[in-house]
């Protein structure tokens, strides 16, 4: 019998037998925490009573989430970060101007290649898999354990494979393929599996929206999301790795629990309604849903390409006088390159916020906090209850181009609908 | 680990999330007291202030999706939960639950056969779950050998050290 991708990694990182439903001690190659994550890990950690993490270069810990400190407790929680890196000699930290957030920073400094083994005390660390890594969410007392010994116990998982076939529609990216996927299969679709992308339609999608997919298996249920390496992967780590990697493909008579085959061509611009992400509808079917705040970045869609396709509807014209459109990049990077490409231009005359990097809004932190009542589309990942603010706040999730043309409109629309 | 737990039953139905268990704009903090203030408090406000010492938890499937953050099991804890019974949890909630030494049952036929109110009285070493008021008792799903050893250690922390010689 063949494996899957997920078995083929572990199995390169671990002694035991590998086969799905089999618990494994793996080697991990990054361990990651953020500022509201880390400072349990720490606490944890310092019980082990180890005096030394396993690898100072194989920790990474990213101050994003409430920084820019938003108060004076994740003042003390962004403290408690910097204070433990600066004791362990952490390699992998950036102080606020430099850091970005943690899963558009990891990929693009290199520091997860393909055929990695990574876990982070964060759901999306899923992200990580369009480059062909078995990354995955763990807890903070999971990665005080990996910090100090450098592996960590998991089950082998199944692998649903889902197999996208046809040509895109116009503005059609990763978002709307994910969004419309959860929406098949919905949020426990693949609880406790790993999810395989494949077919034609994605060998054809850029990285940037690889990103986006892998990062929202968790919204499954997924324990990881991944892709098959191939030239777009090549072209995107080479340059960034410092390191030799390698590329495990799946055999073709791996043993699925699933196959799920779309026909992607037939899926328009997608809006996952409140509350759940499963709720996915066609943009265009969305009727007349008037909005207060539109965020464009995050984890799932602050890469450069990202922002590009928000420019070319906001571009030249002007967030309704009735919004609030908050564009937040998501690394240093990123945010440079706009300011010298003239996007951050583009954004501020159109009457955005164009912001530092921070996960801030997405999670009801700051920048970006909605009042009771209050609707926003956002390029996020998670629609829940009270998830950007007041418990009646609502969140639509889509991808750049339907956030930009709703903050254009006023109310959800593709960008068909404000493009002359 | 206290073997027989008794308590009344918080009944929840399906995809309750770690933003319900604990909304993240409290999350600037960390000890299991501080976020037990504001525990359910999206969909249930007045848990955290009604909530007694081992009170359970009784939910439908998958619970404890979305992010990773520990202080959803620790705001349980905090609260005095003593257990969390519920027809499936999500993942990572899972492994957190078991590491931080929350007890935690899969049992779809106790959660659907139990209400708010009802008097649960779990067997963590039978893996039973009897209902009180109905007299009905159920199994829950055994945990795998590995697992209990960590649960039996009271967590990994504690399994770990114990696997470090420290």
């Amino acid at each position: 019998m063949g494996q899957t991708i997920a078995e083929k990694i572990l199995a390169a990182h671990t002694s035991g037998e590998v086969a799905s439903g089999k618990l494994v001690e793996v080697q991990v190659d990054m361990v990651l925490a953020n500022d509201i994550t880390a400072p349990i890990s720490i606490r944890e950690f310092a019980k082990l009573g180890v005096k030394k993490v396993f690898d100072r270069s194989k920790v990474a810990l990213v101050p994003d989430h409430f920084a820019p400190n938003k108060d004076i407790k994740a003042a003390e929680q962004c403290k408690a970060l910097r204070e433990f890196a600066k004791r362990y000699g952490i390699v992998n930290y950036w102080e606020v101007g430099r850091m970005g957030i943690e899963h558009v920073l990891l990929p693009e400094q290199g520091l997860v290649l393909p055929g990695d083994v990574v876990i982070g005390a964060d759901s999306h660390t899923c992200t990580y898999g369009a480059l062909g890594a078995f990354a995955t969410g763990m807890g903070s007392t999971d990665i005080a354990v990996a910090m100090a010994t450098g592996s960590i116990w998991m089950k082998v998982p199944e692998t649903i494979r889902v197999i996208y076939r046809g040509e895109r529609q116009p503005w059609v990216g990763g978002k709307d393929l994910i969004l419309y996927t959860i929406g098949l299969i919905g949020v426990e679709g693949a609880r406790y599996q790993a999810i395989e992308f494949a077919g034609p339609t994605i060998a054809a999608l850029p990285m940037s929206g690889r990103f986006t997919m892998s990062n929202m298996a968790i919204e499954a249920g997924g324990k990881a999301g991944l892709f098959e390496v191939d030239e777009a992967t090549r072209s995107y780590v080479e340059g960034r790795a410092h390191r030799s990697w390698t590329a495990y493909d799946a055999d073709p008579d791996a043993d699925y629990a699933r196959v799920v085959e779309i026909d992607a061509s037939e899926i328009e611009l997608q809006v996952s309604f409140p509350h759940l992400p499963s709720n996915a509808r066609p943009a265009g079917a969305a009727g007349t849903i008037q909005i207060d705040q539109v965020v464009i970045g995050s984890c799932t869609n602050g890469r450069w390409n990202d922002l590009v396709e928000a420019a070319r509807v906001l571009g030249g014209r002007q967030v309704h006088k009735d919004v609030r459109c908050i564009v937040i990049p998501g690394t240093q990077e990123i945010y440079l390159r706009a300011v010298r490409e003239g996007l951050a231009a583009a954004f501020v005359e159109a009457g955005a916020v164009f912001s530092t990097p921070t996960c801030g809004p997405c999670l009801g932190g700051h920048m970006g906090v909605l009042a009771a009542g209050e609707r926003c589309v956002s390029t996020t990942n998670r629609n829940f209850v009270g998830r950007m603010g007041h418990v009646e706040s609502e969140v639509y999730l889509a991808g750049p181009a339907v956030a930009a043309a709703s903050a254009v409109a006023g109310r959800i629309v593709g960008p068909e609908e404000v493009l002359d | 680990m206290a073997a027989l737990l008794r308590g009344r039953a918080w009944k929840y139905g399906d995809n309750v999330d770690t933003d319900a268990v604990i909304p993240a704009r409290y999350l600037n903090v960390s000890t299991p007291e501080a976020l037990a203030e504001h525990c359910m408090e999206d969909i249930d406000a007045g848990f955290a202030q009604r909530v007694r010492a081992g009170d359970m938890i009784v939910a439908g499937a998958n619970f404890g999706c979305g992010s990773s953050r520990e202080h959803a099991p620790l705001a349980l804890k905090g609260a005095g939960v003593s257990c969390v019974i519920a027809s499936s949890f999500a993942r990572i909630f899972h492994r957190n639950a078991i590491n931080i030494g929350l007890p935690i049952l899969e049992c779809p036929e106790a959660a659907s056969a139990s209400e708010t109110g009802h008097m649960l009285e779990v067997d963590l070493e039978q893996g039973t779950v009897t209902n009180l008021d109905t007299g009905q008792t159920f199994e829950a799903e055994p945990y795998p050998p590995f697992l209990l050893g960590i649960v039996e250690a009271g967590g990994l922390i504690p399994y770990t050290r114990a696997k470090l010689g420290a």
